[in-house]
């Protein structure tokens, strides 16, 4: 019996509600008090194709999906013949035995349990629609593995929020699902889900784009414009949804260009601006990115990383884009890139990012990628209070100084006063073009010298302050034989691989990069010159953190563990990878 | 109250002699004073090319930006603080070639600002290629058999798009020019100005004198600005008369009169510190 130790699959065709069915359960485990981790895969497409989201649960803390599964939700019959190879011995599937034949020898002899229920004529007895079938299948799986029916219910519930008809209905299908499952396997399955006590502090189940879109309005971010694109577009329906309650202007714009542009124009007007893309988006925009730069207007982009080049896998995951993000835009400027790792990092650095901007005036480019920004994760609520707003040296009102106002004054760390337009006494000229202290166009090769020393002169300034910030993390023993480096979202399957190699007895800790510019060279020399082997772990195919590394260093990453199929890594697979440096 | 004197910058002008831009500049900053406006109540944006310069030659609060993107940048700016006078200056290419979506975009959103195209139908700072506008069979460096498609009718665009305010000025007529620049900033709505700006240096075809015979104005015929059938007839009349003025003109919401929450307070008046985040946070346990 293995009691809250879980690794569901639901799998299906796209329109078939997979991921709403994995997040109703994980929901239901939360307030159980167990940990979740959620990650979708999705192909770019409405109708049919395969979905499948995986779903782990934990009575402990978990950082990831896991390489195995040992419950199959299937939905169609292609899930189980795709997915049927991850499946552990005793492990089970709960599949539609009236629509789906299965070779039940093939499966014992795997020590697989089939646990076939007529999902289908459930669904119809009920008079409801077919996509009704995944409330069947999550309803069937807390009978099976003993769980509590009425969590499930009630996040079912809220799930069809203000659509009480259909609430009812998938209420009562996953209600006759657990039924059946009651009446023909009661105990006929080896893995349970216990309840565990009231969590404090209190824990959610929420995505990294969602932890960013809180972190946005934690930051007051005022203005969001938007253009579609995966995997981005979550957080663009996010702060929409809420723009009426927090009151923020969202806009879906007809370019990324749009985009970028519009929130420079907010932001020059005073509010905390913000917009979100994929790569493919951020190439569009580029100039705008400079722009920014050079009217030294700060704004905050979050680029999503799926892999490319080109369209690439619109609907993967990938870490192809960090060359690209610091050296977006033509000419020389500066700018803060912050890489999450987990959905708390999204939350606290996207805070961060909003102050950075202002207080150096400057780009602000929060990177991620479809796997951390589409993946659940259980997390404690976050501390509102922990980061503040800093608006750095805004004007508003009135501009007191009898010094007529200039708005690239140049100071001795680079930073002006900047005054939004309609403040009394000041004229505010933002411009493109090199400029003087007022803001007009200049050519002079002095002038030209001197402000571009003071754009760079912010850089100074921001990197001495962030070394009191948290640029790095580490993880593990500072004495260590091996010592893992990597950013964003490979975290959490790195923590997860740590844990396996642990059991084994293998001494491996871990160097978390977070602010990838400017980037933090002296804190990561000072783990590397303590580091017996290294090993890089990146979802792309160049090693690009390792390069960065290479050139801000004097440091070489000896191993690099590259995947870039645009799949997330398995902690599994990874620490076997990992161990073969020891 | 603002004074020409106050509206002067130290910016030397690099305009040729002549050039149709004098016209624009001094209209608008008669328009300005005309409407009695403060110098840090109103944006002038603008983008890349001759026209881009209006920035350093009006001394009030003003953005230039990069090429072709005049109109995101303007709605940016009115979005966040609707209390700002935000006017959008841009040349052809600027706006009818590069960036040329966020004119349909802005005109169909009926943002709250105004936006006065110097349409010369030419690439002036780049020495003489064709433009968006440039006529039919228009010799440049980059088109030595003649520009090969037909131009842009961006009054035609403009009125097709649900535009609330179009029209047509031309820099050789400066007073009416103005006129039309006080209606267009008192609009409440996208008011667009097309205007006849001629460049002496690289426009061989399109002169003040060419301009000149052909003009005329539709305020002195018994043209209804408010029929926006009527109006795109007119859009298309093209050869010896060209007809400048108000082509048509209708209140209609604003992109920010549709947005509830924004409509009863500006973001801007909003304490940034009102932010309570546990509601959204509890709906996630």
């Amino acid at each position: 019996m293995k009691v809250n130790e879980l690794s569901i699959i639901v799998g299906g065709q796209a329109g078939d509600g997979i991921t709403q069915a994995g997040v109703n359960l994980g929901l239901a485990c939360l307030r159980g008090g167990l940990h979740v981790f959620g990650a979708n895969d999705y192909q770019s497409l409405i109708r049919g194709g395969h979905n499948f989201y995986i779903l782990r649960i934990s009575g402990e803390k978990i950082f990831s999906q896991t390489d195995f599964v040992d419950l199959l939700l299937s939905l169609n019959e292609e899930t189980i013949t795709l997915h049927k190879d991850e499946l552990t011995a005793g492990a089970g599937i709960i599949y539609d035995g009236e629509e789906v034949t299965l070779n039940e020898e093939e499966f014992e002899k795997a020590e697989i349990k089939l646990f076939p229920i007529p999902l289908m004529k459930i669904v119809r007895d009920l008079n409801g629609p077919s996509i009704a079938r995944n409330s069947v299948i999550v309803g069937a799986t807390i009978s099976l593995v003993n769980y509590d029916l009425e969590l499930l219910l009630n996040t079912i519930k809220e799930s069809f929020e203000g659509k009480e008809k259909v609430a009812t209905l998938n209420m009562n299908a996953a209600k006759a699902g657990y039924d059946y499952m009651e009446v023909h396997y009661k105990n006929k399955f080896d893995y349970k889900l216990e309840k565990l006590g009231a969590t404090t502090p209190k824990r959610m189940m929420l995505t990294g784009a969602e932890a960013i879109g809180l972190g946005a309005i934690q930051a007051c971010c005022k203005f969001y414009a938007g253009y579609p694109m995966t995997p981005t577009t979550p957080l663009l329906h996010f702060m929409a949804s809420l723009q009426r309650e927090y009151n923020m202007i969202v806009i879906q714009v007809e370019s990324e260009i749009a985009a970028i542009n519009m929130i420079v124009g907010a932001s020059f007007a005073g509010a905390r601006a913000m917009t979100a893309t994929s790569g493919g988006g951020f190439c569009l925009m580029s100039e705008g990115l400079g722009m920014a730069g050079m009217t030294e207007t700060p704004v905050v982009i979050m680029l999503g990383q799926r892999p490319g080049p080109s369209t690439g896998l619109p609907t993967y995951t990938s870490q192809g884009d960090l060359r690209f993000a610091i050296h977006a835009g033509q000419g020389e400027f500066p700018r803060v890139i912050i890489a999450p790792g987990d959905v708390a990092e999204c939350f606290y650095k996207t805070m961060e990012a909003f102050n950075l901007a202002e207080r150096y005036q400057i780009p602000a480019i929060i990177i991620t990628d479809k796997y951390l920004l589409e993946s659940h994760e259980s997390a404690e609520f976050f501390d509102t209070s922990k980061v503040g707003v800093d608006r750095g040296l805004l004007i508003s009102g009135e501009y007191l100084d009898e010094v007529e106002y200039k708005r690239y004054k140049i100071t001795e760390n680079g930073i002006s006063p900047r005054a939004v337009p309609l403040t009394k006494n000041t004229i505010v000229r933002a411009n493109s073009d090199e400029h003087n202290e007022a803001g007009y166009t200049t050519e002079n090769p002095q002038l030209t010298t001197q402000m571009t020393d003071k754009r760079y002169r912010k850089l100074e300034a921001l990197t001495k302050e962030l070394e009191s910030m948290e640029t790095i993390k580490t993880f593990g023993a500072e004495k260590s034989d091996a010592t893992i480096i990597g950013w964003g979202s490979t975290k959490g399957p790195i923590l997860e691989a740590m844990k396996i190699l642990e059991k084994e007895g293998l001494k491996a800790n871990y160097l978390q990069v977070i602010y990838i510019a400017p980037f933090p060279a002296a804190k990561v020399s000072k783990i590397l010159e303590n580091a017996n082997k290294t090993v890089i772990v990146e979802n792309n195919k160049t090693a690009q953190l390792a390069q960065i590394i290479k050139e801000k260093t004097k440091f070489a990453i000896e191993h690099a563990i590259l995947k870039y199929d645009g799949r997330p890594f398995n902690p599994v697979s990874l620490s076997k990878q990992i161990e073969e440096v020891f | 109250m603002v004074t020409m004197a106050d509206l002067q910058t130290p910016k030397k002008n690099t305009w040729c002699p002549g050039c149709g831009n004098f016209g624009v500049l001094m209209a608008f900053k008669r328009a300005i004073i005309e409407l009695g406006l403060e110098q840090n109540q109103v944006v002038l944006v603008s983008g890349i090319g001759c026209h881009g310069k209006m920035v350093d030659y009006v001394n009030i609060n003003g953005f230039h930006g990069i090429h072709g993107r005049v109109i995101p940048i303007a709605t940016g700016i009115k979005l966040v603080n609707p209390k700002l006078t935000v006017v959008g200056f841009s040349g052809d290419a600027d706006c009818y070639d590069e960036g040329f979506e966020h004119f349909s975009h802005a005109i169909r959103r009926n943002i709250d600002m105004t936006l006065i195209v110097h349409d010369n139908m030419v690439l002036g700072l780049t020495t003489g290629q064709a433009t968006a506008t440039s006529q039919k069979g228009f010799k440049t460096k980059s088109t030595p058999f003649g520009s090969i498609a037909y131009p842009i009718n961006p009054i035609a665009h403009a009125l097709v798009s649900h535009g609330t305010f179009v029209a047509r000025g031309f820099a050789g007529d400066m007073i009416h020019l103005q006129k039309l620049m006080v209606e267009a900033l008192k609009h409440r709505g996208f008011a667009f100005i097309d205007v006849f700006q001629p460049c002496v240096t690289f426009n061989y075809l399109n002169t003040y004198d060419w301009y000149k015979q052909r003009v005329y104005k539709l305020e002195e015929t018994s043209h209804n600005i408010t029929d926006r059938w009527k109006a795109l007839e007119k859009a298309f009349e093209w050869g010896d008369k060209i007809p400048i003025g108000t082509f048509y003109k209708e209140e209609r919401p604003t992109f920010l009169d549709e947005m509830p929450h924004v409509k009863e307070k500006p973001l801007l008046k909003r304490r940034i510190e009102d932010v309570e985040i546990n509601s959204i946070m509890r709906k996630m346990s």
